[in-house]
């Protein structure tokens, strides 16, 4: 490695090899977080897949209501069996992936575009506006979350857009909370007290100094704030508040299955329950890994 | 001829951590003797209050005694279950700590703490005996009997030291070891925990193991040293020859760090560099890389402690 | 006792500005989004003049900000209204589904509490073990699953499969509610009238609905504690206990816990939010007939006074959990200062 020369250093070959080395050698220093991570990033991966690709992989349109016969058992043909309206499970499973990463993963972006800056300008500027804001934040924080995007979801009506907005509504104090913190204790740092010392601009500090070092913890909330909008979102299909018919959706295939449930017909709950649970447990693990490797204190536990 | 009440035999205390392993202490051998009080000194980090910590069999997991014996009062505490250490551990053996105020516990009453030190080792005293027990103690610490109701929030910080003291010796252990017990404390109130430390010593017939990088207070209580640096034992020696003629550089150097007010002094003197890494320690002597005196050996070959003119002393300087 | 009852009032009057915006926010959902709630409830073919006269009725052609100080103005007298569908005061059907709410969600919570803090004290004392890695596998996954998903699958299997247990109600249909029922909290109801039958039922009635509930919240339960008490664990205090021969299980579970629980207690009150949220959800699962299964009810018939009732009521729980958390936590921890 010391001999490689300066031009080297910069070819694709030898990055690529620094990255899988890195690769490695990451194994052996975080130990199980690492895997949770890889675990993770692989679940993401494969769900971000069904959801760009589905026709790859689906052997069936998810609306096709002409699969086979009705509320067959998984088997031959159908893995994941066929529902009431002899529609094929495992093909609406795949399509369903769509509306939940889209949804989530919408509203996360959101939330995090409104209670990020809010947070910064809060934090930096402090003062009247820092308080009202945080009261205000604070009161929708303590509300519970489901209930808000209930109340939000029932005035907007159905629609993907209405649900996104009921999912993004609930988290903008999460980020609006956390990018204050740790812009509060990031303004108190030496570096920016110099910073201001020498007549940098506000813009600028805010900019250079505090963003920057905000970022890398809102990446592990992303994270985990996804698996959370994945369960509020498949919440919100299930109780019929999300989405108008003809959208493929696992939370509405739950709350379909609900209704023969009595007669024992496990395949039309299992698949869409299990497809929410991987899916929130892979942006879960992914965020928890990624704490325990940004934040090495946390290593001890 | 001493009674011996403690002794180690060529302790390794290894702690693995995800980037190696730290010896914290290497080859560790000495014997404590009844009635004495025992310095235990050197830099922070450089395993005193972790061997401190193996007398009690209280190391912080994952880090293991890896070698050697602990023998207290000829049985090694090592071989011992768990169910044994735990009953010597404040009757035989007792301990105060750092931080009186982060030593007690903040949701029970000192009353409560005292009570169930008594109540796991004797379980046999009734509570209004064991409430005279406590009684007793907190009179020959000088702390008013009623404080007992109080919880530990409520007391300064000079009287949490004395509790702390007094929850060591309720059980009237042979052994009190003090890890850095003046850290938190103030100037007047360290004079008095001294002061406080020599008469219990008497009253009690107790064996003291003092851990500390003070050397003012060592100089005070105690009557022999030992001076550890990186992990090993470096010179053991009366507290008169330590502080009257060290011979080891390292104990000079600590020695020459010691303001003096009397020389007026216009600078205070440190010692250069840095303790060693514990995870790749040095391959000769630990102390070579900061050693004025280092010679070509000191580099090569960790000196042994050996019998030196009455003393006991790890360095090539005094080797034939 | 004096000084407690002191920190309990000045407490209560902290709570005002939360619960004063909270109030606002329900305000502002419900009314400023777009959409009217009268045309929506009476169709779009409904004549104007019936639209309007329903807007007076129930106050509604008022300019937004008069609207909001007579909903204020109502609050503070603790009136919820009338409903827009049926002839009945708003009120009269919270007070008949909250006891079934609130008894879900305290037996949910006994569980988790229990459950969630036990496991994750023992996992912190056996930490880095094979069983403490089983635990925090538990707790991330359950975390995971949705409340009503998990519902659904023990109704399938203790239910359905095994036919152990009933999967919807707070009594059977054979038991009349009728001849105990009182405060509307059913154990209480049956014991106070000393039906042990009925009591029997009721209890086997509340066992899928809060273990649904605990299992899938004694996740981040585990989680808490686990985590605090690694902390506790690493204090010196208890390494002083330790050191004076006391054992390990009294520190762990007496000393260490004790101490750990104060944070946990503080977190419970955020977790409050997320135990509704599962009620509303496991209430829609078994079919219970409390708070979450009205306002689901009144969203579709569009009652828009009652979803509003609804909403502030719960807002009102939320403050008052928060409220019942800090004076806990004055009592049990003696150096918060009153």
């Amino acid at each position: 490695m010391e001999n490689s020369t300066e031009a080297s250093k910069y070819s694709l070959s030898s990055r690529v090899g620094r990255i899988f080395k890195w690769f490695i050698t990451a194994n052996k220093k975080y130990g199980a977080e690492w895997w949770i991570l890889i675990a993770g990033a692989l679940i993401i991966l494969f769900v971000t897949y069904m959801a760009l690709f589905p026709q790859t992989l689906a052997p069936y349109s998810p609306l096709d209501q002409n699969t086979g016969p009705q509320l067959m058992p998984p088997g031959p043909g159908h893995p994941m069996g066929t529902d009431n309206l002899s529609r094929d499970i495992l093909s609406r499973m795949i399509y369903g992936s769509r509306t939940i990463l889209g949804v989530a993963f919408a509203a996360a972006l959101l939330s995090s575009i409104i209670g990020i800056p809010l947070g910064l300008i809060s934090g930096f500027i402090g003062g009247i506006i820092d308080r009202i804001l945080s009261l205000i934040m604070d009161s929708v924080y303590s509300f519970p979350g489901l209930i808000l995007a209930i109340a939000f979801a029932a005035m907007l009506g159905p629609g993907v857009v209405n649900i996104t907005l009921a999912v993004a509504v609930v988290y903008v104090p999460t980020y609006f909370r956390l990018v204050r913190g740790q812009t509060l204790s990031i303004k108190e740092e030496l570096y920016v007290e110099a910073a201001r010392a020498i007549g940098a601009r506000r813009s600028v500090i805010l900019g250079k100094y505090i963003f920057p070092n905000v970022i890398a913890t809102v990446v592990v909330v992303f994270s985990l704030n996804i698996a959370d909008a994945i369960m509020t979102e498949a919440a919100l299909s299930y109780i019929g508040l999300g989405l108008p018919a003809g959208i493929p959706d696992w939370g509405m295939d739950l709350s379909m299955g609900k209704k023969f449930l009595p007669s024992g017909t496990w395949w039309m709950i299992t698949f869409p329950g299990l497809m929410i649970m991987i899916l929130a447990l892979g942006f879960t693990m992914l965020g928890e890994g990624l704490s325990e490797i940004l934040n090495p204190r946390l290593l001890e536990r | 001829m001493k009674e011996t009440i403690l002794e180690l035999k060529n302790v390794h205390i290894h702690y693995p951590i995800s980037i190696g392993t730290v010896r914290a202490v290497e080859d560790v051998s000495f014997s404590l003797y009844k009635g004495e009080a025992l310095g235990l000194v050197g830099e922070s980090g450089c395993g005193k209050s972790t061997l401190g910590l193996s007398f009690l069999k209280l190391i912080r997991p994952p880090g293991r005694v890896e070698k050697g014996e602990i023998l207290y009062k000829g049985r090694d505490l090592l071989k011992m279950s768990e169910g044994e250490v735990r009953r010597l551990r404040g009757q035989d053996i007792a301990m105060v700590f750092q931080n009186p105020l982060t030593s007690l516990d903040p949701l029970f009453k000192i009353r409560d703490q005292f009570l169930e030190t008594i109540k796991y080792h004797r379980g046999d005293i009734p509570r209004d005996e064991a409430i005279k027990m406590i009684e007793d103690i907190l009179e020959k610490l000088g702390i008013e009997r009623k404080r007992m109701n109080e919880y530990p929030h409520q007391l300064s910080g000079g009287m949490r030291q004395r509790i702390m003291i007094g929850l060591g010796l309720i059980m009237d252990p042979d052994i009190l070891i003090a890890d850095e017990p003046t850290t938190s404390l103030d100037v007047i109130v360290e004079a008095g925990f001294i002061d406080l430390l020599n008469r219990l010593r008497k009253k009690f017939n107790l064996t003291i193991v003092l851990i500390t990088h003070n050397l003012g207070l060592v100089a005070e209580i105690a009557d022999r040293v030992v001076v550890m640096y990186g992990g090993r034992v470096m010179e053991i020696a009366s507290s008169e020859d330590i502080f009257g003629n060290p011979l080891h550089p390292y104990t000079k150097g600590l020695i020459n760090c010691i303001p003096n007010i009397e020389l007026e002094q216009e600078k205070l003197v440190t010692m250069p560099g840095n303790p060693p890494d514990l995870v790749n320690p040095p391959r000769g002597c630990r102390f070579e890389p900061r050693c004025p005196v280092a010679m070509e050996i000191c580099r090569e070959k960790t000196p042994d402690l050996i019998d030196y003119e009455g003393r006991k002393i790890a360095c090539w300087l005094y080797r034939g | 006792m004096k000084n407690l009852l002191r920190y309990i009032i000045t407490r209560i009057f902290l709570t005002i500005p939360m619960l004063f915006f909270l109030l606002t926010l329900v305000f502002i959902i419900l009314r400023i989004m777009p959409g009217d709630p009268v045309s929506a409830m009476l169709g779009a073919h409904a004549p104007e003049s019936v639209i309007e006269q329903k807007k007076e009725e129930l106050g509604l052609n008022k300019p937004i900000g008069a609207q909001y100080i007579d909903y204020l103005n109502q609050l503070i007298h603790f009136d919820l209204g009338d409903s827009m569908i049926f002839k009945q005061k708003v009120i009269v059907p919270i007070k008949e589904k909250l006891p079934a709410t609130v008894e879900l969600t305290v037996f949910g919570m006994l569980f988790t509490l229990v459950f969630g803090v036990f496991l994750g004290a023992y996992a912190a004392s056996k930490r880095r073990t094979g069983r403490d890695f089983s635990i925090r596998l538990y707790a991330n996954v359950v975390y995971c699953i949705p409340v009503y998903w998990m519902g659904l699958m023990l109704q399938l299997v203790f239910g359905v499969w095994l036919g152990w247990l009933p999967i919807s109600g707070r009594v059977s249909p054979r038991i009349l509610v009728s001849t105990f029922e009182n405060t509307g909290f059913y154990t209480i109801d049956t014991l106070l009238s000393g039906d042990l039958h009925a009591f029997i039922d009721v209890m086997i009635h509340l066992i899928l609905p809060s273990v649904t509930l605990g299992i899938v919240l004694s996740g981040i339960f585990v989680r808490l504690t686990r985590a605090n008490m690694l902390d506790v664990l690493r204090s010196e205090y208890i390494l002083a206990a330790r050191a004076r021969g006391i054992p390990e299980r009294r520190v762990v579970y007496k000393h260490a816990l004790k101490n750990a629980f104060i944070p946990i207690l503080t977190m419970m009150g955020l977790q409050f939010a997320l135990l509704l949220a599962g009620a509303i959800l496991t209430e829609m699962t078994f079919s219970w007939p409390g708070m979450g299964r009205l306002l689901m009810e009144r969203i579709y018939l569009r009652d828009y006074p009652t979803i509003q009732g609804v909403i502030v009521v719960f807002a009102l729980f939320v403050s008052l959990v928060s409220l019942l958390v800090d004076i806990i936590y004055a009592i049990i921890d003696p150096r918060v200062k009153y």
